[in-house]
């Protein structure tokens, strides 16, 4: 393994007296296996690395990065993000994060045992998992993809401000895209699961939600349109509080761009509904022990019994409220600026499952998923309108299959009308857990 | 499922300039050099080896409310190596372009040859000429300081759309793509690709809240393209959609009639049938257009193409990623359908030449079957009778991003700039909402085609690989389309 940290530090030796520097490195392995009819159709072994200097000189800010772990072309980036600092706005905010004597968590995301996992092993997954689609129902007419992927990351920070963390973790996942076919009719459906180990992957879970998701959609008809309650599946809440996310951010905040801008101490939702960003509880796949300015990670309640209690700021935002960072940098590598996102957010649970949530609304819609969610959502406005697919429901049962339908409403609005939160918490990958989350007065749109 | 965006507004990433040199990319790695790792790849067995070698390179500036939040660039270097046994594909990249590198590489994409003993196989390199982009102003001889002016200059044009517009973000990227791609069959081509492109939100502030506009530039061009393409017209644009919306009232919940301006919904296409027509999802099953050629998909009059070579726009390149040139490629003539679009894979697998559709994001990426530019050409009618002539409807003037699952034809696409049309005249503007259809449903409820054509540029996802695309199309007609707002239709 390189030690990022090592070359992190070499780098910011460079910097010169009277300028800020940060250094960020990461390196990564991905193993990736693609089956098709109990062949290997892909087999991937990708290696990321990368370094990326900010520099920060008489508050106006650089940026440049480097494809490679090389001393002298990261030295390169450093005079490249000077002289492109040259040219930024003079800005009192700006800055890199300052140690805040906050202790790191000890989360323990690597898994050794997945460095040693054997190929024929991964893939023997992926194999055995489109084999069990397939033979999943007699209706399942393809299987397009079958995918076991691994890997590790690695990622070090070092800052003229005297940062100096480094960081890995382990993922896997299994993920299968199935196609059902009845007829002339013709649905589809995911399914996958997430683990820090192959040990912890559930080969018959993914299974079995792919060919649930594909076959329960055969002969779905557009619905009439109505108001509706609608029950958003795990991952469909997931989605949404990804969406909530990109309202709470205080950098959106604080710019004016959220809907939530001035309304800290406002009941914005239901008495019941209580969202944090937890980074530290290492269930939650976007765990993580440090921010990508290097602070140390923190639980950050955003909403609590109903209340807006606060966004979430990285040391930038934080500047310009007037606040300290919540420790919520967050970046998509080496090749970006670090923005303000959520790393784990989740519902706190409620009591009743979704079958109980589902014979409790006695009539309403099943969500199973939605699309067009980049399109259709507008974290200014809170106008919310999307694709869905899913089942209504009736007198407390599943009934008929339904697509081509639109469900809308407002961000306000379905915070406000949040009719009953599940206790069915899913750990999915991304930013977001699952819940089964029931919302009333939702116009479906359709024939 | 593909996620596409009509809006290239992310920022930074797949685009870059920089260097100035017009060297021919064949000087990143020396033939001999690729002759011998081709030859290792395939030492263990193999059908098919292939190098792609990039380097790329980008700079982008951001101005959010005046000020200059970051200048950035970066630097990128690597190459891709797969390896091809019967229905098989090996892949590994690296980022060492020398020769110890790019043998580790191919050794690991052997890997998947495990019969092994594949025998000795001489390859000889023969270097294709292709049409070269031309470049009148390389966007690296440009001053920072000159695209922080064009920012600038772009925000005061928003501003000066009046007081309601309260937020401006500006963005400018270039980016550099030098690429060489070697394969076993003796193929040795290169390219230099060089784009450019800029985009602009205006946050409106009203009695009724806050509305957003948005506009993007985006060509296959050098920093020429803003002679051509006036910042201070797109900022006029996307300010003047954030204020119309103040007064929007919520779109109508429902089936109705709609209206498609030029340009505005060339992706509305690419989704709702242009993804449906990549042989990838063809050769397994999962398109409703699977064993459809010769069948009429579409209404008549309708004429969708996919066009690599169609003139600067978004998804124009002279050579694949598989080095092979790009072409237009008729997909439906007249309703009826004509053929998918191909890469190399695929079409290996059916026995015909590549489409000249292979793509990838980058070194680090496998390419699959992607579009071009996508579009429908014009037909006939007067655009101001087919508003005339709906009774009606939405006339949508804008599209932001959608959705399609390939396997049913169901799409969504939110509409951004949007206004009810009654009486066969605009009147109202909408507040934004999501549009839904199925592809072949959609395609045969086409009823009008105008006379006039205009391309948009977008950024299209697939498999988690994103790439510049084209789309356009005539202002036309399309007889239902169920629109999902909250107000009764």
């Amino acid at each position: 393994m390189p030690d990022l940290l090592g070359l992190a530090r070499r780098v910011l030796e460079k910097a010169g007296a009277d300028e800020d520097v940060e250094v960020y490195v990461s390196h990564g392995r991905e193993t990736s296996i693609r089956v098709f009819e109990g062949e290997i159709e892909e087999l991937t072994a990708a290696e990321s690395a990368g370094v990326g200097v900010r520099v920060i000189s008489e508050g106006r800010q650089g940026f440049s990065y480097v494809g490679a772990l090389d001393e002298s072309a990261a030295a390169d980036a450093l005079v490249e993000a000077r002289d492109n600092a040259r040219f930024a706005t003079i800005d009192e905010h700006s800055g890199l994060a300052s140690p805040d004597g906050v202790a790191a968590p000890a989360l323990h995301l690597w898994r050794e045992e997945l460095i040693s996992f054997p190929t024929d092993e991964k893939v023997a997954l992926a194999v055995a998992l489109e084999r069990r689609v397939r033979a999943g129902d007699s209706r399942i007419r393809q299987v397009v993809s079958s995918d076991y992927v691994d890997g590790f990351g690695e990622t070090a920070i070092a800052t003229s401000r005297g940062i100096e963390v480094s960081s890995r973790q382990t993922g896997c996942y299994l993920f299968v895209h199935a196609v059902a076919g009845d007829g002339d009719d013709t649905q589809t459906g995911f399914g996958y699961s997430v683990g820090r180990a192959p040990a912890e992957l559930d080969l018959e879970v993914a299974a079995s939600d792919a060919v649930d998701r594909a076959t329960r959609l055969l002969g779905a008809k557009k619905a009439k349109s109505a108001r509706v309650t609608a029950v958003l599946d795990r991952r469909v809440t997931a989605t949404l509080l990804g969406i909530l996310a990109g309202t709470l951010s205080g950098e959106e905040v604080v710019k004016g761009r959220s809907l939530f801008a001035g309304r800290v101490g406002e009941m914005v939702g239901v008495s019941e509904l209580t969202l944090v960003d937890d980074p530290t509880n290492p269930l939650a796949y976007g765990a993580s022990e440090f921010d990508a300015e290097g602070l140390a990670c923190r639980r950050n309640a955003l909403i609590s019994k109903g209340e807006l209690t606060g966004f979430l700021y990285n040391t930038y935002a934080a500047n310009l409220a007037g606040t300290s960072s919540t420790a919520s940098a967050v970046r998509g590598g080496f090749r970006t600026t670090p923005g303000v996102g959520a790393q784990a957010l989740a519902l706190e649970p409620g009591v009743s499952d979704q079958s109980e949530i589902i014979s409790q609304v006695g009539d309403g819609f099943l969500v199973q998923s939605i699309t067009g969610v980049h399109s259709g959502v507008n974290r200014v406005s809170g106008d919310f309108s999307v694709g869905a697919e899913g089942l209504m429901i009736r007198g407390g049962e599943l009934a008929e299959p339904v697509r081509e339908v639109t469900i809308a409403s407002t961000i306000q609005r379905m915070l406000q009308h949040v009719v009953a939160i599940g206790s069915d918490i899913e750990w999915l990958p991304g930013a977001a857990t699952g819940v089964t989350l029931a919302i009333g007065d939702i116009a479906l749109s359709g024939s | 499922m593909e996620a596409c965006s009509a809006a290239c507004s992310d920022g930074s990433s797949d685009l870059a300039p920089m260097a100035t040199a017009d060297s021919p990319s064949t000087d990143l790695v020396s033939t001999p050099v690729l002759e011998r790792v081709l030859h290792e790849a395939l030492r263990r067995g193999g059908d098919f080896a292939e190098v792609f070698v990039e380097d790329r390179s980008s700079s982008s500036v951001f101005l959010d409310n005046r000020k200059v939040e970051e200048l950035s660039s970066g630097r990128d270097r690597g190459a891709g190596i797969r390896v091809m046994v019967g229905e098989t594909t090996g892949f590994a990249h690296t980022a060492d372009l020398s020769e110890a590198g790019l043998l580790s590489a191919a050794e690991a994409a052997a890997a998947v040859a495990r019969e092994g003993g594949g025998g000795v196989r001489e390859i000889a390199l023969v270097k294709k000429s292709s049409e070269r982009q031309r470049v009148a102003t390389m966007p690296s001889t440009v001053s920072k300081s000159d695209k922080v002016g064009l920012l600038l200059r772009a925000d005061d044009a928003a501003r000066s759309a009046g007081g309601a517009i309260a937020q401006v973000s500006a963005g400018y990227g270039d980016g550099r793509r030098r690429i060489l791609v070697a394969n076993s069959d003796g193929l040795l081509a290169d390219d230099d690709r060089v784009r450019t492109r800029f985009f602009i939100t205006c946050v409106a502030t009203g009695d009724s809240g806050m509305q957003t506009g948005s506009e993007s530039l985006a060509y296959t061009l050098g920093y020429e393209m803003f002679d051509e393409h006036p910042v201070e017209e797109a900022a006029a644009k996307a300010a003047r959609r954030a204020v119309t919306k103040l007064e929007a009232r919520p779109a109508p919940s429902g089936v109705l009639p709609i209206v498609l301006k030029r340009g505005s919904g060339g992706f509305l296409f690419h989704e709702a049938c242009g993804h449906g027509l990549e042989a990838d999802h063809i050769l397994k099953d999962s398109s409703v257009y699977t064993g459809r050629v010769g069948q009429m998909v579409a209404s008549p009059g309708v004429t969708l193409v996919d066009d690599g070579t169609f003139g600067p726009n978004w998804g124009t390149l002279a050579i694949d990623d598989e080095g092979r040139p790009t072409q237009r490629n008729v997909l439906i003539q007249d309703g009826v359908l004509t053929d998918y679009m191909w890469d190399y894979v695929r079409a290996r697998k059916k026995g015909r030449p590549s489409s000249g559709n292979g793509r990838r994001q980058s070194y680090e990426d496998l390419p699959m079957v992607r579009m071009t530019n996508t579009y429908l050409i014009a037909g006939e009618e007067d655009p101001d009778e087919i508003l005339a002539q709906t009774p009606k409807g939405i006339y949508v003037a804008q599209l932001g991003g959608g959705q399609v699952n390939t396997a049913t034809g169901d799409f969504v696409f939110g509409m951004t700039e949007a206004y009810l049309i009654e009486g066969g005249r605009i009147t109202e503007p909408l507040r934004n909402a999501n549009l839904i259809g199925n592809g072949p449903d959609v395609l045969s409820k086409i009823d009008a085609i105008g006379n006039d054509f205009e391309m948009s540029p977008g950024t299209c996802g697939k498999d988690g690989q994103n790439v510049a695309v084209g789309c356009g199309q005539p202002t036309m007609r399309v007889t239902g389309v169920t629109i999902g707002g909250t107000a009764s239709a």
